[in-house]
């Protein structure tokens, strides 16, 4: 087996040097009855070649995005990925690491790391980030449980235009963690009064950033009224090169961003691995979950990194962390930094126009159908029938049309919304295409 | 000081150069990625525009290359060599499953595109769940967590939900059994959900004692957690009656199953009363660690909390497979979509590589490589459990051996970095004294093993001769970095010149 070095000479020797007769009198501690005789049933070891052919095969079945005019959107986006990107992440250094607990011969991790919780910052308005989460929900949860710590309460307000994966991946640990969350119903227009369900219990209101419909609002005022009563506000963001174009969380008053970083140098790949961006105040460090990178010195005085301030972490701190997070999505965040530095400042805010540019002009195109104001790279577009068997229809035409609503909000009357996210992949020919399809 | 560092011109040394922070090397004008100018047009913005410059830096492709790839030389990695890290698995990375995962019909798929024009994902899925559950012997498998300790998390989920399904009195069990030499992620978990973490001491052997257990097993139990082969790097050989101990109380057995690797193709959790257990894809099945992550958590089920597994679920319909997103009984959803497809894509080609009679030669030779170690080694440090039964795929030291030498734990870690080798895991588990916990895995050559065993040996005898290994690395890209001062003065993001300071005055 090519992945498998030690040879049967090899076994012989080593077996005779530990004083054993054989392999399988190693495993005589485990319980008689519970020890396989003969191989699992499962088929034989299989070449390279063969194993290649056959999940190739499998890729085949799938309808790539590349293939068709695309518009799906809500939470994974389809942005181009720079060839230099995926090159270096696949550098073995960085691929075949682990987490860099030996600091001496992990400054590489580090140093990106140091880097990207930056980069974060900057994108989020906000004065710390970590070194990243599972994905945009499970960063959503950690951040309602943090805000839940930070007030000592156990109430969080939830905006109907949240993504319904992020509501319920926050509603499976408020059920078995005991905290509630008070979920308004959803607004495909935008304009939700979430300021008077804020009451002394609350420890949070959770917003997202264009929201599910592709809604933007600005959340200054109900910041306000969130820190009058004494709650945090929780900005999400889905689609993280939207804070290319838009106002970032941190100007209104966000004391938590958590965010999907998906867009920035990572394929879709049928939803994950993802990259959870999670970035908050200085003053509530300490609650934070997840990894930080600090900057430090080594023995001769050079500048050098760690992983720091680990009090907050299970390894430490173990039934008392603040998160049982251990490993993250280094390598994603990786990706994620790596794209942003090819865009720098004027790439990041050229990327975003041509996505703002291309949604637009394709809201233009559609007119009256399109339910959202405003809007960044994604809207929503009403249908004069049912969403779901249109998009089922279009593609079978070759047309992947988007998401529709009643895909994520079954059961409620949006059965005619659907969610149509335009990015630089979007040429004129889709949009032409889309245009005329959804007439 | 005159060392070489100090004598060359630029401060660098060969292959080791000094690289910047990308904010340092900031050229205003300088472009990574063409992206054309946007005509101003009125914009749908609703007035909430971005009018401040973000901060971020530029570059041109080139210098971002460079960038990446220095900083990646000062990065060691399983391609580099020995990365004996216990608990982590750290074995070879094959590159045929990063070329499969990026085929694009695999990686250009978005999670919420019509189940129809997506079947082969799903069939990759099935065909993932039917390895992992053939391997195991269990009847469920949910893909959805994002890694080890998600996995537990969702373990632990399904089983809250399970007593809780069962009335009053089993929905108040709170006490959850964790051995001291667990995991952090296993407290964590079990405190997260609000569950009283109880701790079973180790006995001589490195084991769970199964008298002391039963004792401890008094009303309110919801669950043992355990792991097997443990963190001593033994197996608990009272299994089956710490499983049947722990039902007869009306509890769950969660297994963590970070060590399958010792046991995979020869021992099945399915048959030793496990109800619950997660599979760590980046280890066990080689997906990379990518420097810490991302990973993937699949948990297996017994029938009796299969029902509570999370959603969405895969099943079949007239010939296609759909993803189920709600039912009944179940503990919800955990993650934005369907689980790490990426890593999925990678692990079944790990196994479809393998195969069966691959798979049970990785367990067989990475506890015969572990058990080689311990025994060239037992020597030259002390090894606690040496003598309790054979070792797993790990190998566990401890620092008595060194106790009047002077020398650390910590030291011979960092005296390991200069001669080439990655460290094993160190102070961990907690129930040994400077623990040392050695996992070579089954990809090492025993040419590898021999050179490891000469260089712990060497550096056992320096210590033993009283040379002083605290200064230790002197030839890594850094020397011993000062891990107080980055705790007491936080400085967490780059600063431009002139606001460089701690992000948390007075902390
Ligand atoms: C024994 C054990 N349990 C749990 C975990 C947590 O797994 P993960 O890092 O994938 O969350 C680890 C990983 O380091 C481990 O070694």
């Amino acid at each position: 087996m090519r992945y498998l070095p030690i040879t049967e000479a090899d076994r012989r020797v080593m077996l005779e040097a530990i004083g054993m007769p054989s392999v399988e009198a190693l495993f005589a501690d485990v319980p008689e009855e519970a020890l396989l005789a003969e191989p699992v049933n499962l088929p034989p070891h299989a070449s390279e070649y063969e194993v290649e052919k056959r999940l190739s095969r499998l890729a085949a079945q799938n309808r790539p995005a590349g293939a068709s005019p695309f518009f799906c959107g809500a939470g994974t986006y389809r942005h181009h990925i720079p060839a230099a990107v995926d090159h270096l992440i696949q550098r073995g250094e960085f691929l075949t690491s682990y987490t860099p607990y030996q600091p001496e011969i992990a400054q590489g991790t580090l140093q990106y790391l140091f880097e990207f919780q930056t980069q974060v910052c900057l994108l989020t308005g906000m004065e710390v980030a970590n070194a990243s989460m599972y994905d945009g929900a499970t960063a959503t949860a950690e951040a309602v449980m943090m805000a839940n710590r930070v007030a000592r309460r156990s109430k969080a307000v939830v905006s109907g235009n949240l993504h319904p994966h992020y509501r319920d991946t926050a509603a499976t640990l408020a059920r078995f963690q005991g905290f509630t969350l008070d979920c308004a119903p959803p607004q495909p227009q935008g304009g939700e009064a979430l300021a008077r369900r804020i009451d002394a219990e609350t420890s949070c209101v959770v917003v997202q950033y264009p929201d599910l419909f592709g809604n933007i609002a600005d959340y200054s005022e109900l910041a306000e009224a969130a820190h009058a009563k004494g709650a945090l506000l929780v900005v999400v963001v889905t689609e993280i090169v939207a804070l290319g174009a838009l106002r970032p969380p941190g100007a209104m008053g966000a004391d938590i961003v958590a965010a999907e970083g998906q867009s920035l140098g990572n394929p879709m790949s049928f939803g994950g691995p993802h990259l959870g961006l999670f970035a908050t105040r200085t003053r509530h460090l300490r609650q934070m979950p997840g990894r930080l990178c600090g900057e430090t010195v080594d023995a001769e005085g050079r500048r050098g990194y760690v992983l720091t301030l680990a009090t907050r972490e299970q390894h430490i701190r173990r039934e008392r962390a603040t998160s049982n997070i251990c490993t993250n999505s280094g390598l994603c965040a990786l990706a994620f930094t790596i794209h942003l530095t090819l865009l720098g400042e004027t790439g990041l805010k050229r990327l975003a126009s041509l996505n703002h540019a291309r949604a637009a002009e394709l809201a233009d195109r559609l007119g009256r159908r399109v339910v959202t104001p405003s809007f960044f790279n994604e809207f929503t577009v009403r249908l004069d029938g049912d969403a779901a068997a249109a998009v089922e229809r279009l593609a079978g035409e070759g047309i992947l049309a988007g998401v529709p609503v009643s895909r994520l909000h079954p059961g409620t009357a949006l059965d005619d919304l659907l969610l149509v996210a335009v990015t630089e992949t979007t040429d004129g020919d889709d949009l032409a295409a889309l245009a005329e399809a959804l007439r | 000081m005159t060392d070489a560092f100090h004598d060359t011109i630029s401060g660098d040394r060969g292959l080791h150069i000094e690289e910047p922070l990308i904010f340092e090397q900031d050229s205003p004008g300088a472009l990574g990625v063409d992206w054309p100018e946007v005509e101003a047009r009125v914009d749908r913005l609703g007035a909430l525009a971005r009018e401040d410059a973000i901060g971020l830096p530029s570059l041109a492709e080139p210098t971002v290359v460079r960038h990446y790839t220095r900083l990646s030389q000062k990065n060691y990695g399983i391609d580099t060599g020995l990365f004996p890290l216990g608990s982590c698995t750290m074995k070879h990375n094959p590159r045929l499953n990063e070329r499969l995962a990026r085929l694009p019909g695999f990686a250009d798929i978005h999670p919420l595109q019509p189940e129809s024009s997506v079947q082969g994902a799903l069939r990759l899925c099935r065909e993932l769940q039917r390895w992992l559950m053939a391997l195991t012997g269990m009847p469920c498998v949910a893909l959805t967590p994002g890694a080890g300790a998600h996995g537990e998390l969702c373990g632990m989920m399904a089983i809250r939900a399970a007593l809780d399904a069962q009335g009053e009195e089993s929905a108040a069990r709170r006490r959850v059994l964790v051995p001291d030499s667990a995991h952090g992620t296993n407290p964590a978990t079990a405190a997260a959900l609000g569950f009283q973490v109880v701790s079973i001491p180790e006995d001589a052997r490195g084991r769970v004692d199964p008298a002391r257990f039963e004792a401890l097993l008094e009303d309110g139990i919801a669950a043992v957690m355990l792991t097997n082969p443990n963190t001593c790097g033994v197996f608990e050989n009272d299994i089956h009656r710490i499983a049947d101990a722990v039902h007869e109380a009306g509890g769950y057995f969660y297994c963590d199953g970070a060590n399958f690797n010792a046991i995979v193709g020869r021992v099945r959790p399915g048959d030793l009363g496990i109800d619950a257990m997660h599979l760590n894809l980046h280890k066990t099945f080689s997906t990379p660690h990518g420097g810490g992550g991302p990973g993937a958590g699949p948990v297996v089920f017994s029938e009796a909390l299969a029902p509570y597994a999370p959603v969405p679920r895969i099943v079949e319909e007239d010939g296609l497979l759909r993803l189920e997103e709600a039912n009944g009984a179940t503990l919800g959803r955990m993650k934005a979509f369907h689980g790490q497809m990426g890593m999925f894509v990678r692990a079944l080609a790990y196994l479809m590589s393998h195969g069966s009679d691959g798979l049970r030669q990785v367990s067989g030779d990475a506890v015969l490589n572990a058990n080689y170690l311990l025994r060239r080694l037992e020597g030259a440090f002390s090894a606690p459990f040496a003598h309790a039964g054979p070792a797993m795929h790990e190998a566990l030291f401890d620092d008595r051996s060194l106790r009047d030498s002077g020398v650390t734990t910590l030291d011979i870690a960092k005296a390991m970095i200069d001669e080439g080798l990655h460290p094993m895991t160190v102070y961990f588990p907690l129930v040994v004294h400077g623990a040392m916990l050695v996992e070579p895995t089954e990809t090492e050559t025993r040419a590898s093993l021999d050179r490891f065993t000469a260089i712990m040996q060497g550096l056992a005898e320096r210590a033993k001769a009283g040379v002083a290994l605290s200064e230790a690395p002197h030839h890594a890209p850094r020397r011993r970095l000062d891990e107080t001062r980055a705790a007491r003065r936080p400085v967490l993001r780059w600063q431009p010149a002139g606001n460089a300071k701690s992000d948390v005055p007075g902390v």
